[in-house]
This record gives structure tokens, sequence and C-alpha cells, in this order.
């Protein structure tokens, strides 16, 4: 029997509207500094929105501090430390700003001399406002719900997978949840929650998403 | 006719209908751009679309432009090339007429809109006769982060009266009053600079204009100024030439800079004494010639050592080629190192990266495919209108 849900699922892409801010770094010491005073929604953007970003290409670093520090500092052992700092794993901006500023206060304690920006690029921070857009109709069952994901634009995977579980508080994220509690099926909600989304591109995600729901669809079929 | 529908065979799977979706959020609001004219420059060629593009979505977009007398023109563009820090003198007295003969302009133009975005300094100061409702946003479309003190004296108070300024990068801007947004200029991949040729149009074309097809074409497009290094770019290419038959093609502009005269000489010089080196001269409208130049050419070069956000990487990525730039300006945020191209540094760096191209040629169609589809997600004019519709929304709602 095909299980309908009592609410819908509506994918909801995004569109980043980006906004600079008056801080910014040409050394290391620079670097941590602005990133103990910057407004939470700028370590948000460095960090998570890198993912979106980031959509077609995916690079060797996690977020936008390692790159810098890498590509323009020239820092390769800054470099690594931060982006193994997966973001996913704080509860909340402030911890992961904490252990991000940690990162970079025990390196620079180490060195006699601060790295910093020779004939790279300055860091300028950066936030942003995101404008959320509805896409499509609702899906009621897992196979629609599984149609739409197949078809919808990529800022859908990073709003129900990312935006949702660090910014809007829902921590499972909404794919994971909505199947939970409205399809009633635990155990692939438990897979889809469980996914790794750290250092990775919007679309092996879709796809790791597709793959547990189509092994759902045969089990379910079978 | 511009129809936004036209684009989805280009854009990025899903953007056309989100372009759709989020213009039912804004059907019927007025969306006013004020610029110094409707031709040359990137900002009124990119709203030579934009603004149809805006039409065909429900919005009530229009386009207005200021004038004045040559007095009101020529302190325009003195103002213009002093925020980007070039030496000007500005008179008050000049100063005075600019804000004159714009309240003059405020009296001819309704100003009165949901949004008005003002494009660059010749119609900046018309902020002072804003109405008291609707949103206003200064665009800024170069480089002004290091202005002549003066002209930034004289700007930024008018600046801080705008709700918001928007600059295509974070380091292009000053520190201001107001909030600043960061968007990125586009490319209309439907224009004559950038629609698709069939392979008899650019035999034809480049015929034309006496390129012959018969060895690997390095080009570069660009203004004949020290500011694009076309000299630069003839010594690399001298340096690639001792290990691979070649041919360069320098194509462009001569611009205003007074320079212009003395670098196009030197080039031609250069091309008499090597066959395999080709200038060009173009006029501002021969966009079929350098889209044919660009879909012929097997890597093209933007060595700039200063620039501000030119589109030349993203239009030759668009026509799957790897472009090796110069690290300045837009160019590291068009081109992905080691996955589009290469920025470099100097004319040596050039001719490494020349040379490390042509010695893998595999990598010439890989890094050519990654580049497309670099600027099909961010930088083709459907993006842009996405920006423009989310500022309209984040703005007036």
């Amino acid at each position: 029997m095909i299980r309908r849900a009592k609410h819908p699922f509506v994918f909801t892409g995004c569109v980043e509207l980006r906004q600079a801010l008056d801080h910014r770094a040409t050394d290391e010491r620079e670097l941590l500094e602005r990133l103990e005073e910057v407004p939470a929604g700028s370590v948000f953007y460095h960090t998570h929105g890198y993912f979106l970003r980031h959509r077609p290409i995916t690079t060797a670093y996690g977020n936008d501090f390692a790159a810098w520090v890498a590509a323009h500092v020239r820092d390769q052992v800054l470099a690594e430390r931060l982006a193994v700092v997966n973001p996913f794993e704080f509860a909340t901006l402030e911890d992961l700003r904490e252990e991000l500023a940690s990162v970079i206060h025990d390196h620079l304690v180490r060195l006699s001399s601060v790295p910093r920006v020779e004939a790279g690029e300055i860091f300028y921070f950066q936030q942003s406002h995101i404008v959320e857009v509805a896409l499509g109709p609702g899906a009621e069952t897992l196979a629609e719900f599984r149609a739409g994901l197949a078809a919808v634009d990529a800022s859908a995977i990073y709003m129900h997978m990312v935006e949702a579980r660090t910014r809007l508080g829902r921590r499972a994220g909404d794919f994971a949840e909505w199947i939970r509690f409205s399809l009633e099926m635990p155990e692939l909600a438990e897979k889809i929650e469980r996914l790794d989304t750290y250092m990775t591109n919007l679309e092996r995600v879709r796809a790791r998403v597709l793959t547990l729901v189509d092994s759902a669809l045969e089990g379910t079929a079978a | 006719m511009i129809r936004v529908e036209d684009y989805r065979r280009v854009a990025p799977p899903g953007v056309v209908d989100i372009i759709q979706t989020l213009s039912e959020r804004v059907r019927g609001r007025r969306m006013l751009h004020l610029s110094g004219g409707r031709f040359g420059g990137g900002a009124a060629e990119i709203l030579q679309t934009l603004v149809p593009m805006m039409t065909d979505l429900g919005i009530d977009a229009a386009w207005e432009i200021t004038g004045g007398d040559p007095a009101f023109y020529s302190t325009a563009t003195a103002l213009h090339a002093a925020l980007r820090g070039a030496e000007r003198v500005l008179t008050d007295e000049a100063l005075d007429h600019l804000v004159e003969m714009n309240r003059v302009n405020a009296k001819k133009i309704s100003l009165d809109a949901d949004l008005v975005l003002v494009h660059d300094v010749q119609p900046a100061t018309l902020v002072q006769h804003r109405a008291a409702t609707g949103r206003w946003a200064w665009r800024c479309h170069f480089d002004c982060s290091r202005p002549q003190r003066r002209a930034w004296s004289f700007v930024r108070p008018f600046v801080n009266q705008y709700d918001a300024a928007i600059f295509s990068l974070p380091g292009f801007a000053r520190r201001l009053g107001v909030p600043k947004y960061v968007i990125y200029p586009s490319i209309d991949p439907l224009s004559e600079k950038n629609r698709e040729l069939t392979p008899r149009e650019i035999t034809s074309t480049l015929g034309t204009l006496g390129v012959a097809q018969d060895k690997p074409l390095l080009l570069q497009v660009g203004a004949f100024n020290a500011d694009d290094d076309p000299l630069g770019v003839v010594n690399a290419y001298r340096m690639v030439k001792k290990h691979y038959d070649v041919r360069l093609v320098l194509a462009g502009t001569l611009g205003a800079d007074p320079e212009s005269p003395g670098v196009l000489a030197e080039l031609r010089e250069a091309a008499q004494r090597d066959r395999d080196i080709l200038v060009r001269e173009l006029p501002p409208d021969a966009h079929v010639q350098i889209n044919a130049l660009q879909r012929a050419a097997t890597i093209v070069l933007q060595k700039s050592v200063r620039e501000s956000f030119g589109l030349g990487a993203a239009e030759a990525m668009w026509k799957g080629k790897p472009v090796i730039g110069g690290f300045v300006g837009g160019l590291p945020h068009q081109i992905v190192y080691d996955v589009t191209g290469y920025t470099v540094h100097s004319v040596e760096g050039a001719a490494f990266r020349l040379r490390h191209l042509l010695n893998n040629r595999e990598l010439i169609a890989r890094m050519g495919a990654a580049g497309r589809e670099h600027v099909r997600r961010s930088f083709l004019i459907t993006r842009h209108l996405v920006d423009y519709m989310a500022l309209l929304i984040h703005l007036t709602s």
C-alpha cells in the first residue's frame, strides 16, 4: 500500500544575496581578530554557505577560511587544520566560531612571525541574506518525493539539508523529518539524517539521498 | 523581443523556474534604472537585455538616462576616472554644475519607483531628489577602492543617502554608512558576442579579419593600453614560439587612454617583424568578430595588470576555452585555478602556462568544458536577473 503523507513536502530553493562587511584580513592574526568580532551570519556564510557557492567544483577545502589560507597566504599547515573542522558537528555557530578561532590561535602561538598575504588577495568577510523560493507542487508519496528531488534546483538540497539544520534549528534536516513524521518511515529517515554532507557537493548529496530513497521504494515494492 | 523562456536552453537546469517563481513576488513592482547613457560600457550593455527580461516577467521596469551640457559630461567623466584612482582636476564649480544639472534631470525624469537602481557616477547625485517612498541603491560597476581623495569626499555623502550600495566585488568597495551588497556582472549568452556561430560563420569572419586557421591560435581581446598588457602578451608568446608553431592575435580597441597610440605602434612594429603576430584594431561594436575569434582560439589570454571586472575571461570560457589571466580585479573570480585555466603574476608565468597547456592538449578540452559550466552557473545574465529580483524583494519587502 502506498503511504500518503498528511502534509505534502514542498521543495524550497533559495537565492543568496551577498553582503560585504567592513571587516577584512591581510594576515592570520587579523583573520583571528576579525573572526572573533564578525556577526554569526558571517561565520555561517564562510563555512556552511561554502557548499551553496561551490556547486559545480568541489575544492580541496571545506570552508572559505581554509581556502584563503591555502591559496593566498600559502600556509598549508593552518589550511589543513581549518579544513578538517566540520561545521555540521557544532550545535551552534558560536561553538563553531570558537573552534575556528582556537585553531588559528593555537597555530599562531607556535610561530615566530605571522604569515600574511603577499601576492594573493585580502580576505573580505561577508554574510548573506537568503530569499526562499517554493518550487513546484508538493510531494505526498515517497515516489513523488523522489521525482521532485531528482528534478529540483540544487539550492533546494542546500536549503533542506544545510540551512534547515544549522540556521533554522531543524537538526535532522527537512527530508529526514518529513519522511519520519509524515511518511512514518523512521529507518529511511535515520539513514538520510546520517548522511555526511561535509566535503562533498550538493549534487552528490542529492545522488546519495536518491539512492537511499530508491532502495526504500524497491523494498516497498517487494 | 527578449523572452526569459528563451534562456531555458542555456541556463542551468531549474534556474528559469526559480526566476518565474521569484517574479510572482515582484510582479507589478516598479524598478527604475538610471544611467549615464544607453550605449558603451558593460552596464549599458547588460541593461539592454536585463530591462526587457524584467518586463517580460511582469516587473514594471524602466530605464532612464541623465543628460546635460558638455561641461556636465566632462565633469562626470573626470569624476569617474578620479574614483578609479586617476589624477584629475575637479573644481568646486565643475562639481556644483554636475549637481545642478542633475537637479534639472530630476525634474524631467519620474523618480517614483519601488526600487531605483542608479548606475555609476553620472546620475549618482540624483538621490537627493528621491521621493519619500521607494528604496534607492547605488550600483557601482568599477573598482573604487583607491579613489582620488577629493573625488571620494564629494561622492561619499551622496552614496550615504542611498539605502544600499552594490559592488562587483567586496574589494571594490570602501567603508560606507549603508549596507554593501555584492553582485557579479554577467554575460548574455544569446547576444551577438556570445551566441553560437556555425563553422562557416567563424571561417568567413576570420577570413574577413585576415586570420588563417592553419596553426594553434593564441588570442587576447582587450584595449591596447598598459592595463591590459598586450606587450606582455607578445613577450610571453615569444617565449612559447621557440617551442610551438603558434599564431598570436591581439584584437581590441584603441580607447581613450593617452598611452594607447604608443602601445598600438609598438604592437604593430612587433607584428611587422613576425608574421604570426596579428594586431586587429576593431570598432566597439565588433561583437561577431570577437565571438568568432574566441571560438577559433586554442587558448585565450587576459593578461591584464590592472582591471575592474571585465568579462573577457567569462566570454572565452563560455566558448569552451581555457583562459590564462592576470591576478587582478575580477579575473581570479572568473578563472578557477587549474580547473578552468590559470591566473598568473608575470610574463614568464603566462608563457609557462601556455607551454603547459600546449604540451598537454587533453587539458585544453577538459578546462574548456569546466569553464563553460562554471560560467553557466555563475556569470550568465539569468543569475544576474535572479540577483536583482532578490535585491528587489530584500529591499522592498
